[in-house]
């Protein structure tokens, strides 16, 4: 047992040796290869958190949302099908939601208005987000002015500002009385901008959706469990710039692994001769060139995972905060509750320290193979 | 001392700095577990349906209520163009009305 380890030890040095050897080529392959860890490993970490989040503070989340569709474009619905959705057997309760956004051409930020019942603010009064009282520069007591759709400018007061641990989801938040809300959209009484539908047993969710949609036909359910769904689909793999990263990650693997593959320099070569004719054998051989591999890839595999973590869950991932925030003026800013599937990090390393360190020795299995007098004088 | 001895002794300590962040995670959620609390409450009240994360466009502000069309709105054949627009897909199980 001692004998083995101290053989390994014995190659790990020579292995250690030989990349300082060679310190400027391996120290930049070392720095390139952690970045790329570090980037695949960044949004990994980013999109599991994220996507645990929605769908633990989602869970709150009304069982149904019904829309009233009109040439393909969500509409107004009318208050008069929450009555008659609610007749219907399984539905505990059916409450018209009146929400909108509202673009402010002084700061240039969208924000989402949205009608409380209860514990409904006075009317002229707000409750705001923590995101709008950063940006406008506004908090508790002070005037915010918003143009109503008539024209006519409405002083609104602030009651109170929303915490700022509940940003992930009230971060751009106006919530006021339905009577505001509606005198600032002019949105009639008789309409509202969805129904939030609650059901008995969500096991009959979905025969609901296709009875609503069959008594309504220019109505759209979105259940719950889609709406929980969207964030598993948005931040899955495949989606919109994910894959991209991930394409530009992998491929830079290929670029490394092709590198190794197509075999060695001429200098690596003539080491491999040498070391046969004093004697190695080429198990010797081959276990030098998978530690040489093994201490590149393995090293940057766990300095790429840490700074990755430290990057996402103590700095709340700014690295990506230009490329999410886009044209937003109003960000929110939240910290991710640190949470990493075991399953994610053995897949990583399998994607990223296995075919390294394979790409290394199978070249160095050829040359080492044949004559070492033939491979010191290639 | 030996380079390997000094190897092996930078990759445990990679290794236990790892599972110490690994353990933090899964232990240290006090805050985070009122953080949460607090928005959950938030979106039982007001009947929210999605998260905060881009506000630049309604269809990537609400990705769950809105309809395919809202990216294309300005004019046929018009190319989405918010940078965010590329980092939030449609969700490909939803249910169009007319």
């Amino acid at each position: 047992m001692n004998r083995t380890v101290e053989r390994h030890r014995n190659i790990l040095d020579f292995a250690l040796s030989s990349l300082l050897r060679r310190k400027g080529k391996n120290l930049s392959l070392w720095v390139v290869y952690t970045i790329v860890v570090f980037l695949i490993a960044a949004i990994v970490f980013y999109t599991h958190a994220l996507k645990r989040e929605a769908a633990l503070v989602l869970q709150g989340a009304p069982d149904m949302v019904v829309q009233k569709m009109v040439a393909g474009r969500q509409d107004l619905v009318p208050v008069a099908y929450a009555g008659k959705i609610a007749a219907l057997r399984g539905v505990s309760s059916v409450r018209p939601r009146c929400w909108g956004y509202y673009f402010d051409p002084i700061s240039g930020a969208n924000y989402t208005l949205v009608a409380s019942e209860s514990p409904s603010p006075a009317p002229g009064a707000v409750d705001i987000g923590s995101g709008v009282a950063r940006v406008l520069r506004v908090g508790r007591g002070d005037l915010l002015p918003i143009r109503s759709s008539s024209g006519a400018p409405m002083l609104l007061t602030v009651r109170k500002v929303l915490p700022c641990v509940s940003e992930l989801v009230a971060a751009d938040l106006i919530v006021m009385s339905e009577g505001d809300l509606r005198d600032l959209f002019r949105i009639p009484r008789d309409l509202a901008t969805d129904l939030a539908v609650t059901v008995a047993n969500s096991d009959e969710l979905a025969t609901l959706a296709v009875k609503i949609s069959q008594r309504f036909p220019d109505s759209r359910p979105i259940l719950k469990s889609e709406i929980l769904r969207t964030y598993d689909s948005i931040f899955d793999w495949r989606g919109g710039m994910m894959v991209v990263v991930l394409a530009v990650a992998v491929l830079s693997f290929v670029i490394f692994a092709w590198d190794k593959a197509t075999g060695l320099s001429a200098e690596e070569r003539k080491e491999i001769g040498i070391l046969k004719s004093v004697g190695w054998e080429t198990g010797d051989v081959l276990l030098l060139k998978f530690w040489e591999g093994a201490v590149i890839s393995l090293s940057a595999f766990l300095c790429g995972v840490v700074l990755a973590y430290f990057q996402v869950f103590f700095l709340s991932a700014s690295l990506f905060e230009p490329a999410l925030k886009g044209w937003a003026v109003l960000y929110p800013r939240f910290r991710l509750v640190p949470e990493v599937d075991p399953y994610q990090l053995v897949v990583l390393f399998f994607l990223t320290v296995v075919p390294y360190t394979i790409a290394t020795i199978v070249p160095s299995w050829r040359a080492a193979t044949v004559d070492p007098d033939a491979a010191m004088r290639s | 001392m030996r380079k390997s001895t000094v190897f092996v002794l930078v990759t445990a300590a990679n290794a236990i700095l790892l599972s110490i962040f690994l353990l933090h995670g899964k232990y240290d959620r006090g805050e985070a577990a009122a953080a949460r609390s607090a928005s959950a409450e938030i979106v039982r009240k007001l009947r929210l349906t999605d998260l905060c994360l881009f506000t630049e466009a309604r269809y990537t502000r609400h990705p769950s209520m809105t309809d395919f069309q809202s990216p294309f709105q300005d004019h046929p054949l018009a190319l989405e163009h918010f940078p965010s627009g590329a980092l939030v897909t449609p969700p490909g199980f939803r249910r169009e009305g007319p």
